[in-house]
């Protein structure tokens, strides 16, 4: 997979990465002022039929940025795990919609549109900012007084082909010839509320038409990489780190990461579920191996200083689940060396005899016995970091997340 | 739509929405997140308040989070997409001749009406688009276009909330 995002900080540093920003910026304030979103009488005729640019623009936009994140994703060249998407919050999400529809047909505006209405000296506009500072300022007063309801229904990174169950790529079609049928009943509205005849649409809109569906169809066709496709495209690279053994950490690094408050470790146990409950690392997530690509989005969202760890008995189901982190683009992912048995062996070996030791243990079976379902109740669930203050090679380097960690509204 | 004159004309919406796709993509492509608007706003008052009054911003943990001791609230990518934004508007502005100082209203109210419409509206927006975490450009636009549930819901409350009061306010605008 090629760079991605662009490691805008590495080529340009801190502040200069930002003037690439900018620069973006620049393009989306030119293309709205453009568009006749610098004036709020345009804006509200949306909601009187007279004019539906508001509704034309914003989902010709829509639907082409849509059909050409989901192309590139397709052709391996844009990381979709990567891209930010916005986590769902749903009824805080409707009820701030309904409130800002309320100020659009109340203001004219929103804020994107204010400011450049602003940039081309549209006084009201100068006035709908203000008015935005004012009730972000009123937001952050009164925040703290439903902050349950602020937090409630989070459903994380959740996308419309997860609800519908359906592929991505027919989503993306689905929605476009959607929006066409959508253009054509808005220009016969416009005509009707107007009381003037239809006006002909541009000669370039047809094939243009054409060629987006085509695009999705194609999107469609092609289908997104699954996990063995992207895996496919780092093994080289990932391979050799584990051939290297570059990535699997010694019991007393998981413990020196483990109490350190900085970072945030999440231990993954891929056992199933017997061994989990006879023995488990303090705070580790059940994850069985089947599981484990489902659960990568969830992984994605965590914070940047969260290291995860992978453990099985050995080493063998806990380094598949690390290939498949791996190719989902999770960052930070780490293997225990020499599994939950290792880690046993090295801060319970002297307190477990020799009966409950299982002499020449099977591939990924525990080898110690254990008489009850003990948890992480046990004792070397979470020993004392300095107990035997054991020497190791460090190998976790953290990695630093290269998308922004929030939305554009953040 | 009534311009005054030497104003160009604007874009053809289906133009203006395609070239606005591929800015977005773009900002996809290059930098894995999407377009903005509020937020950076956000961040501008946060950076008066915290000028102002620091020792309120160590009482609100909302603040806290982007004002709090060293940080400094302007160091975001969100502050110079904004602040590109407008001078975005500007430029095209100029270019299209249609800076001029005005205030665009409904023929039946008077301006400083439509001032104080635009100061509500405006307090509406900026309270919704914080508890929705996101405006009509980084939500809707941008979410939408990746497919986030949360951001369809929330286009579609956006349209409803206006649809529903369109009538109501229909004196205003025309």
């Amino acid at each position: 997979m090629a760079t991605f995002p662009l490691p805008l900080a590495d080529l340009f540093g801190h502040w200069g990465s930002y003037g690439v920003y900018a620069l973006v910026g620049i393009a989306f304030g030119m293309t709205l002022e453009s568009a006749g979103f610098g004036n709020s009488k345009l804006l509200a005729a949306q909601f009187y039929f007279k004019d539906m640019r508001v509704f034309k623009v914003m989902f010709t936009a829509i639907i082409v940025a849509m059909t050409l994140v989901f192309l590139t994703s397709a052709l391996g060249l844009l990381d979709y795990n990567l891209v930010w998407v916005p986590p769902t919050y749903l009824w805080p999400g409707i009820v701030g919609g309904l409130i800002m529809g309320v100020g659009f047909i109340i203001g004219g505006f929103c804020p994107g549109t204010s400011l450049v209405g602003l940039a081309t000296g549209k006084l009201d506009a100068v006035m709908f900012v203000f008015g935005v500072l004012f009730g972000i300022y009123l937001f952050g007063e009164t925040v703290g007084d439903f902050g349950v309801f602020f937090e409630s229904s989070y459903m994380g990174r959740f996308t419309l082909p997860e609800l519908f169950g359906v592929s991505y790529g027919a989503v993306v079609i689905s929605i476009v010839v959607v929006a066409l049928a959508l253009f054509l009943l808005a220009e016969k509205v416009e005509a009707v509320v107007n009381k003037a005849p239809q006006p002909k649409l541009p000669g370039w809109s047809k094939p243009a038409a054409v060629a987006l569906v085509a695009l999705a169809a194609g999107t469609l066709v092609m289908g997104q990489p699954s996990n063995a496709d992207r895996w496919q495209a780092i093994a080289a690279e990932s391979q050799a780190k584990l051939d290297q053994r570059e990535v699997q950490i010694a019991p007393a690094e998981l413990l020196t990461y483990m109490n350190d408050s900085k970072i945030k470790v999440i231990p993954l146990d891929i056992r199933n579920e017997t061994y989990y409950n006879q023995f488990h690392l303090r705070g580790a997530v059940h994850l069985p191996l089947d599981k484990v690509e489902d659960k990568a989005g969830e992984l994605q969202l965590e914070l940047a200083n969260t290291v995860f760890v992978t453990m099985s008995n050995d080493e063998e189901a806990a380094t598949e689940a690390w290939k498949i982190l791996k190719a989902e683009s999770v960052p930070n992912v780490y293997i225990l060396e020499g599994g939950i048995n290792a880690w046993l062996e090295t801060y319970a070996g002297h307190t477990i005899s020799e009966d409950d030791k299982v002499p020449n243990p099977q591939p990924d079976q525990l080898a110690y016995r254990f008489n009850a379902a003990t948890g992480s109740r046990h004792e070397a669930a979470e020993p004392d970091p300095h107990f035997l203050d054991l020497k190791y090679e460090p190998k976790i380097i953290l990695e630093l997340k290269r998308a922004p960690t929030s939305g554009g509204c953040g | 739509m009534s311009q005054h004159s030497g104003a160009k004309p604007y874009l053809n919406p289906y133009l203006a929405g395609t070239i606005l796709g591929v800015v977005l993509f773009l900002a996809f492509f290059i930098t894995g997140s999407g377009l903005g608007a509020s937020g950076g706003l956000n961040r501008l008052l946060v950076y008066v308040q915290n000028a102002v009054n620091p020792e309120h911003i160590d009482q609100v943990a909302y603040l806290l989070k982007m004002a709090g001791g060293n940080a400094n609230p302007l160091d975001s990518w969100i502050v110079f997409l904004t602040v590109g934004t407008v001078f975005g508007g500007l430029i095209s502005g100029l270019i299209g001749r249609r800076v001029k100082v005005e205030t665009n209203k409904g023929p039946q109210i008077g301006t400083g009406t439509r001032w104080v419409m635009a100061f509500i509206g405006g307090a509406f927006m900026g309270y919704g688009a914080r508890l929705a975490r996101g405006c009509t450009s980084g939500q809707a636009l941008s979410g939408g276009a990746v497919l986030s549930v949360g951001s369809w819901a929330f286009m579609f409350a956006v349209f409803a909330g206006a649809y529903a009061l369109a009538y109501f306010f229909r004196k205003f605008w025309n």
